[in-house]
Parts: C-alpha cells; structure tokens; sequence
C-alpha cells in the first residue's frame, strides 16, 4: 500500500472486528432485555392499566357526553366562542367519516404522554436552572433525543418490552419531551435578576422563590414549551403506530402500504384538527396566563 | 447623636475567582486600575469603616462604579464580603449561617430598588405582604398590616392593581410599603428615587422624612444626586473608586471637602440653601441694638433679604433667643463666592 492510497481510501476498522463489535453489543443488549425485560415490564404496568382505563373511558362513554367535555375544556381554556364551534365541527365531522374510535385512543395516547412529560419535564428543567453543571450534562442528551431519528430508538425499546402501548408511549415521550424541559429551565432562567434579589433581600428560601417568584414568573415559557410538546407528541402518532399504538396512525400506515390515498387523507385530517384545537387551546390559555404584563387585567 | 446601629470595619470587596489572595496586595495600596489590568479582579470596596447611629438617614454617595451599590448590599449580605466585619447592634452578620442570614433578613432589614423590583405576577397588596408571607403571617393580619402600609404611602383603592399598571412613582411607594411592612430596624434605599422624573422624586422625598418622623428607622440611603444628599442625609459618606473618601454631615461636606474628588462634586450646590447661619457666622462681637435678629438654625437662604437689607450686623440668637455673635453681609458674600 502505498502513500496516496492511504489518503484515499479512510482506513476503517477491519470488518471482522466491525462485526464482532456490532454483535456483541447486541448479544449483551439481548440477554439485559431476556433478564430484565419482565421487571421493566412490570414497573410500567400502572402506566398501562391507566392508559387503557383512559382510553376505554374514551370510547365507551356515549359520544354526545365526550364532545360536550372536550368543548367545555376547549372553551374554559381558550375562552374563545369560535374555536368552540370549530372544534364541535371538526369532532363531529370526524365521527361521521368513522374515525371516531381512533381518535379517541390518539387522544388518549397523547394526553397521557403530555401529562407525563409534565410530570417529569418540568422537575428535570428546575434542576437544570439550578446548575449550569446540570445543564451542561442534560443539554446534550435533549439533543440526542430530539436529532436521533425516532426508528433508531425504537429497536432497543421494541427488544425490551416488545410491541405494544407502552413502547410506543415511550418513544412519544422520548420524542416530546425535549421542548418542556428546555423552556422550563429557560423561563426559570429569564425572570428578572432583580426581582429575585429583591425576594433574596426579603429572606426568602430557595422554595420559596421557586414557587412564589420564579415559577409563577416561567410560567408563560413553560406553557410554550407544553403546547411545543403536545404537538410533537402528535407527530409522533404516525411513528408510533408502527409498534403497535392504536389511533389515527394505524390507517394512515394501512393507506401508505396500500396506497389508499383517501384514506390517508381523512386520517391525516384528523390528526390536523386534533393538532389545531390542542395548539389554539393551550397557547391561548398561556396568553392569558401572561395577561399581568400587558396591564390588561382588572 | 444616638449609640451606633450599623458598624462596618475594614470591609473589602474583590470580585474575582481568587480574591482573597489579593486583599493584602490592595491594602498596601494597588489601586482599582491596576488590579483590572495586572490580575482581572475588580476592587468594589476598600477598607471601608463607617458608624451608622440608630435612627438617622445615612446617606452613601458616589458616582456609578464607586462601589455604593455593593456597599449596601454589604448590609443584609446580598454580596458576601471578601473581608471585614459588619456588625449590627453589635452582632456580626458576616458570621450569620445560612438560616440565621435569612431570619436576619426577613426581621431587621427592609430593602427599596432603583427599578422597584416589584413582583410583576402579583397585585399590589400581595407585593406589600411578600415579606409577610416569606415569614408565614397568618392572613388576617398580614392583610391588615399590608392595608396599613398601603394606605400610609397614600395608594388607598389601588390594592388590586398590578404594578405596571401603576406610574413610576406610585410603583415606588409600593416598594416602599413593601419594605415597611414587616417593620424592619433597618430600612435600605438603594437609588431608591433615582428613575423619578424630578417632581415625584421631590415628593417621596419629603414623604420619606415626613415618616421618619415617627417610624425612626435607621436608613441607608444610596444616591448620585447631591442635592438628594444634603436634603434627607444626617450624615454623607462619599465614595470613590470603592474608597470612602468623607464622611460627615452636609454642612461638614460642603464647608471642608476632602480632596477634589469631594470638590467637584459638592462645586455647583446652592450653599445658601444647606448651610445654617451658624456655620458662616461670627462668634463674637457685641449685640446691637437693632430689633432685626436671625437664629442660629436658620438656613441662608430664608434669612438672605434680612441681611442683606440691614445696614449693619445682623444679631444671631440661640433657641433661647439669647444672644451668640452676628452676621454680617461679607460672612454671606464669602460663602456664595466659591
């Protein structure tokens, strides 16, 4: 070999080496998910039997009654009378084109990953406000999940638990989480330095500024961040059907190996209008959350 | 003058990763300057010592940069000092643990910003009760002090508002309320009525000593503006460059300066409105027989047509309308000349 074919061709490792790499990290994953897959399993139950409950909830409660719910919240969070119509449209056209049961188990699918994104987003984005060495740590890490594409995640998730609700609700919430953690630590982050020596000077704790002043403060960030992740959440509906999520997903995967355009269309339209009313819904009700800083409120 | 509240010795401020290797370098005497340049840390107080007595208006002055800012914030140990000590009715508070600092702060010391600083997300009466509610005051009466303090700075009917819904001035005397609330020992004013247009600053001026005459408070008030110094200060402490160049009273100011850093600064004052009588008159001489008299507290100003239409000395009496010396139109003219 001589000197320009070395700068030629990159000299990679040997492919024998490549492989018994690549197969021993795989064997190694293997026997972790035969050992331990049951236990994991067993620790996500309550997450299951709740979701399931939700998503029967759903289903099973005669349709009027769940439109009426939806439209109430629709209007206590958006206050706004034609979003309230629109959205009585959407859901009623929605059943008449008989997607109604999938639409039900995407809405559950996606409430349950937001609340718990919530649930753990918003303590992981306190502690990283806290510290800039937290920071540094979880940053990339929110990176990788929000670049690494979603398949690639997958296999190792689908290998430990298999194909099913709660795979799926973890690559959701792999997926969604990123935005609710970042402007958590970002709202947190932005509140006034002098307020906050302002509660220091008047001998407030860390608790108490956290929950008197700085969240309070964050709270608009932290909404943007909520409504960042339902619509990423939704985004993923499509992905995660593919091990075995029900929902909206389902027959738009049917119509693309079938090639059923309308199909695909309809359901496609589902999930927009579902996507519409979650945005309009929770960025209004973080409008008003900020209502003090424009001076508005009485 | 009343025992000493507020004690600060040999208190030196160095911002910087290592600062304390330099405190022996800057009291042997490297200026600011060449601690920037030589070694990138930044002198914010040196070797300040200042007596503070119970129950008077301490005024700190100083340009931006000179290290008042810090200085105050020495006092409820919002900076950590790099060394020295402050001491507070004779407790050191640089030695206070982390529980007792915030006890310390939420008992003996009230705080007023330049920007207010107000809680955007809160009305005015849960600003005013803030400090209440750090210290768990149950409602009832943390309302009822919140509504006392509310309607003693004059915002009766604005409780339920929100700060940008109130002006500049308004949002100020919330601050204020706020800091009163809790009825602190110690009440910080840090540029407090700085970002006021001229005639509000006016009037929270003459608020502030109108309570004082009955609150009592031991104040430190911050400020760049001379005149606001020589109005509300029993004492004026002067920094430069971290230093405390002079320390005394308005008239002690403005009379014998320090050096020309005090100079400058005190060069434009109207001293005919600061200065008393007794401070330019004559301590001897004989009392005319004239009926024209002026007293010894007066200020120059309210007595100049007096003097300057009378043909001769003018008597100076005592509060007890005894007589002490005389004023003459010259002692006037020397003292509006410079």
């Amino acid at each position: 070999m001589n000197l320009s074919e070395l700068f030629i061709t990159f000299p990679e490792m040997s492919k024998e080496s490549l492989r018994i790499f690549k197969k021993s990290i795989d064997g190694a994953y293997r026997n972790f998910s035969r050992e331990y897959g049951d236990a994991i399993e067993a620790v996500f139950d309550p997450v299951l039997y709740f979701l399931v409950w939700f998503e029967k909830l759903l289903q099973n409660s005669p349709w009027p009654l769940v439109i009426l719910v939806i439209l109430i919240l629709v209007y206590l969070g958006s206050r706004s009378i034609y979003l309230t119509i629109g959205s009585l449209f959407a859901l009623l056209l929605i059943g008449y084109f008989g997607m109604w049961e999938d639409t039900m188990s995407t809405v559950s699918i996606i409430g349950v990953c937001t609340f718990m994104s919530i649930g753990l987003g918003i303590p992981i984005g306190i502690a990283m406000s806290n510290s800039d060495r937290a920071r540094a740590a979880i940053t990339p890490i929110l990176d990788v999940m929000q670049t690494m594409p979603s398949f690639v995640y997958l296999i190792p998730v689908v290998m430990l638990l298999g194909i099913g609700k709660i795979p799926g609700l973890l690559a959701v919430i792999i997926y969604a989480i990123p935005p609710i953690i970042r402007l958590t630590d970002l709202g947190i982050r932005e509140v006034d330095k002098e307020v906050l020596e302002a509660a220091d000077a008047f001998g407030a704790n860390k608790r108490q500024k956290l929950f008197r002043v700085q969240l309070p403060l964050a709270l608009p960030t932290i909404f943007a961040g909520i409504n960042q992740t339902i619509m990423m959440a939704l985004a993923m509906v499509v992905i995660a059907s593919m091990i075995g999520v029900k929902g909206l997903g389902q027959p738009v995967l049917k119509a693309i190996t079938n090639q059923y355009f309308t199909m695909g269309l309809l359901n496609g339209l589902a999930i927009v209008a579902l996507a519409i009313i979650f945005d309009r819904v929770s960025q209004s009700f973080g409008k008003r959350l900020q209502q003090h800083r424009s001076g508005s409120r009485e | 003058m009343n025992k000493t509240k507020i004690k600060i010795s040999n208190l030196y401020k160095i911002f910087g990763n290592n600062s304390k290797k330099y405190i022996p370098k800057v009291s042997n005497g490297m200026s600011k300057d060449e601690l920037l340049t030589k070694y990138n840390h930044v002198l914010g107080l040196d070797d300040i010592n200042l007596n503070v007595a119970e129950q008077s208006i301490q005024v700190v002055m100083g340009l931006s940069g000179s290290g008042k800012s810090t200085l105050i914030r020495h006092i409820n140990r919002l900076i950590e000092p790099t060394e020295g000590s402050v001491l507070i009715d004779e407790q050191d508070i640089t030695k206070l643990n982390n529980s007792e600092l915030l006890e310390f702060r939420r008992n003996r010391t009230g705080m007023v910003f330049q920007r207010f600083a107000l809680f955007p997300h809160q009305n005015i009466i849960d600003n005013v009760k803030f400090g209440l509610s750090i210290k768990n005051i149950e409602k009832a009466e943390s309302n009822h002090k919140a509504k006392f303090w509310i309607d003693k700075v004059g915002l009766n009917g604005f409780e339920y508002k929100f700060p940008n819904q109130l002006s500049g001035g308004m949002q100020q005397r919330v601050g204020l309320a706020r800091a009163l609330a809790t009825d602190p020992d110690i009440l910080l004013m840090d540029e407090a009525f700085s970002a006021l247009d001229p005639l509000i600053r006016t009037d929270m001026q003459d608020q502030l000593l109108e309570l004082q005459k009955n609150l009592k408070k031991t104040i430190m008030f911050i400020t760049h503006d001379l005149d606001e110094a020589l109005k509300l200060g029993d004492r004026i402490s002067i920094l430069n460059g971290g230093k405390l160049v002079q320390d005394g009273t308005a008239e002690e100011i403005l009379m014998s300066p320090a050096d020309e850093y005090v100079k400058n600064f005190v060069k434009d004052v109207n001293r005919a409105k600061v200065l008393k009588i007794k401070s330019i008159m004559n301590f001897s001489g004989v009392q005319n027989n004239s009926d024209a008299f002026v007293k010894l507290d007066d200020n120059i100003e309210s007595c100049l047509p007096k003097i300057l239409e009378s043909e001769h000395e003018l008597n100076v009496f005592d509060d007890k309308n005894k007589f002490v010396g005389l004023i003459s139109r010259n002692n006037v003219a020397d003292i509006l000349k410079n």
